[in-house]
């Protein structure tokens, strides 16, 4: 059974009155199995996040779900009430999100934040879940643990912040992290550590994780698999080889050849032209098609179904062959 | 034959005060004896992690810091003795696109007159002229003229961002300093810009100032890449040499930290220990030594010298 799996799940966001529908995220379906790590990629307003919220059900208010379902080791995340959600975040799913700063209260110190779902989810008392906040930070690879605990978001640099975040996500040794663009603001030394880092911790408490990311390098270097998400919908899923050896999808194949590489002779890079699409008005049929080179008829009134090569690999266009 | 820009020896050191009145306790060494060459046409990318000053380097290159040490060489002229006019002229010849196109295009103005201004403030153009000249502009970097009567919020951040290179294009510049140019934009527009701007080099006999995190982009717009360390440089050299063939032990950590482009690229892992110490108190002797995995006993005491190394300058004593 799949820890985590997502069956043509949507989340649209409607406007007060009813008449500006966003589909931010039009049924999608995955699934990932325990201790795997999956990219999701895609531009800014491709609904990969809103994706990552859905999963945690922390989408705001204007945020609709006409249909679908996600399973957690087998359990419908959107059946639970807010009360089970509770118990479920930071437990049994945690996320780590862009920003460390946003996820961190300038006010309390590193061990009350680091130890509070140890807290709050476990009952420890105070003094262990200090002790078990000195040893999360040490896992880190914090230095000198002992007095850091002590000390305040702001004495911290990016790297550590970011490193703390990821404490807090792991103290509860939680079955699925989600991490939402977690190195962007990072160095790439920096990056690089924190990368040997979230594998470390995958490796040694069996992690699930999901990558949220613009950076196909990220996914080349961490995912098992890879999620291509354009406006809204997962126009391809497969194994990490497959997508970057023998990409279906017009959209991921001008993606991957777009990206400069290192010894790499082209004199030009090969551009995609358009923009992405404003999600409030897509095109007709495949949301790709203004910008798809190989667009058919067909492509420009219906959009295409997910079609699959029984390998795993799914994909959502009309021209691709399975 | 003279290179377009020179600089030698530039220093920038930013005092440190306590208080409001404090007298100067020290310095940030944000440049530090840094010396390059920029030829015309060519690219230079500058790379390095935050605090590293290249930032610093771009501002001194444009004029908007002054030096507190070397010189600056524009067309074979120390720019520190030019009069009012000649540095007019240095002025017009140096232009800059910025990260953000979000923040650096004026909201209130039109695109006509944000990509006019620099001429306009620069010299008396006849109006037909200056339309004409506009529309070229517009036409340069792929937009429609009539993208001349709209505002900077009707368009995406890349037809932005083209909007700010065909205003740093206005003055015909022989040297665009571009600050990290692609990383606001979308994925899928970044070649879109990074094509647009090799074929304005090539078209217009541009040089480029490159600023960017990208290691692989760098890698592939420069002729010429510096890596920066602390304010300094460590390695300098043909763009392929220093991206493939690394030398200097932190240029290689800094090359290995670069992400795959493809699963199956195997790197060498070389993780740096702890974080890049302050620039306001830096290591002695060689800025790497406390994180670097080939240290010596001398690279804590002396600082090394940039030496040639078959065509490229490499600082570090593993290779004297």
């Amino acid at each position: 059974m799949a820890l985590l799996e997502l069956r043509n799940y949507s989340t649209h966001y409607v406007s007060a009155r009813g008449t500006r529908v966003v589909k931010a995220v039009d049924s999608v379906s995955f699934g990932l199995d325990a201790g795997e790590t999956l990219g999701i990629v895609g531009e800014s307003g491709s609904g990969k996040t809103t994706l990552a919220l859905s999963i945690l059900r922390l989408l705001p208010m204007a945020a609709q779900n006409p249909g679908g379902e996600i399973l957690f080791e087998g359990e419908d995340l959107l059946k639970k009430s807010s009360e089970e959600m509770r118990q479920i975040r930071g437990k049994r799913i945690a996320m780590i999100l862009q920003d460390p700063m946003a996820s961190l209260n300038p006010l309390f110190t590193i061990g009350d934040q680091v130890s509070e779902p140890l807290r709050v989810h476990e009952r420890t008392p105070r003094r262990t879940a200090w002790e078990k906040a000195t040893a999360l930070l040490k896992a880190v690879r914090i230095t000198a643990p002992e007095t850091r605990v002590r000390e305040y978001p702001h004495q911290m640099s990016g790297g550590m912040r970011q490193r703390i975040v990821g404490a807090m996500g792991i103290a509860c040794e939680p079955r699925l992290l989600i991490a939402d663009e977690p190195t962007t603001s990072l160095d790439l030394t920096i990056q690089a550590q924190y990368l040997a880092l979230l594998r470390d911790l995958q490796r040694e408490h069996g992690l699930a994780l999901i990558f949220i990311t613009h950076n196909l390098g990220i996914v080349a270097k961490m995912c098992d698999r890879v999620a291509v998400m354009y406006a809204g919908r997962l126009v391809e899923f497969g194994p990490v080889r497959k997508i970057f050896d023998e990409p279906r999808h017009p959209y991921t194949r001008a993606l991957l050849q777009s990206i400069p590489r290192f010894a790499d002779a082209r004199d030009r890079l090969t551009a995609i032209g358009g923009q992405p699409p404003d999600l409030s008005a897509l095109p007709l049929g495949c949301a790709f098609h203004p910008r798809c080179p190989d667009a058919i008829d067909r492509c420009r009134s219906e959009a295409p179904p997910e079609t699959g090569t029984g390998t795993n690999h799914t994909f959502r266009c009309w021209v691709a062959k399975s | 034959m003279t290179p377009l820009l020179e600089a030698v020896d530039l220093a920038k050191h930013f005092p440190v005060r306590r208080g409001l009145f404090g007298r100067a306790q020290g310095a940030v060494r944000a440049v530090d004896g840094v010396s390059f060459v920029i030829e015309k046409g060519k690219t230079l990318g500058v790379v390095g992690e935050s605090g590293c000053g290249k930032t610093t380097t771009a501002k001194l290159v444009l004029g908007l810091e002054e030096p507190t040490g070397g010189a600056l060489r524009f067309e074979g002229a120390a720019i520190g003795t030019l009069d009012a006019q000649g540095k007019r002229r240095y002025r017009r010849g140096i232009q800059a696109v910025f990260q953000d196109p979000y923040a650096s295009l004026n909201p209130r103005m039109r695109v006509g007159e944000i990509i006019m201004e620099p001429l306009l403030t620069h010299e008396r153009v006849p109006a037909d002229e200056a339309r004409s000249r506009l529309h070229r502009l517009l036409d340069l970097v792929g937009l429609p003229a009539k993208a001349g009567t709209l505002f900077p919020h009707e368009f995406s951040g890349g037809q932005r961002q083209r909007i700010a290179i065909a205003r740093s294009l206005s003055l015909s510049p022989s040297l665009v300093v571009l600050d990290e140019p692609v990383s606001a934009l979308d994925v899928s527009i970044r070649a879109q810009i990074l094509n647009l701007l090799r074929d304005l080099q090539t078209q217009l006999g541009l040089a480029y100032l490159f600023i960017a995190h990208d290691l692989a982009a760098v890698a592939h717009m420069s002729h010429t890449i510096a890596v920066m360390y602390l304010g300094r440089i460590v390695e300098i050299g043909a763009a392929n040499q220093v991206a493939t063939a690394s030398r200097h032990p932190y240029t290689r950590a800094l090359f290995a930290a670069a992400l795959p482009s493809h699963p199956d690229e195997k790197r060498e892992e070389i993780v740096l220990a702890g974080e890049v110490p302050s620039p306001l108190n830096p290591p002695s002797g060689c800025h790497f030594h406390p994180r670097c995995p080939s240290v010596m006993e001398r690279c804590r005491t002396e600082e090394p010298k940039l030496r040639i190394m078959d065509g490229v300058r490499v600082a570090c004593h593993l290779y004297e």
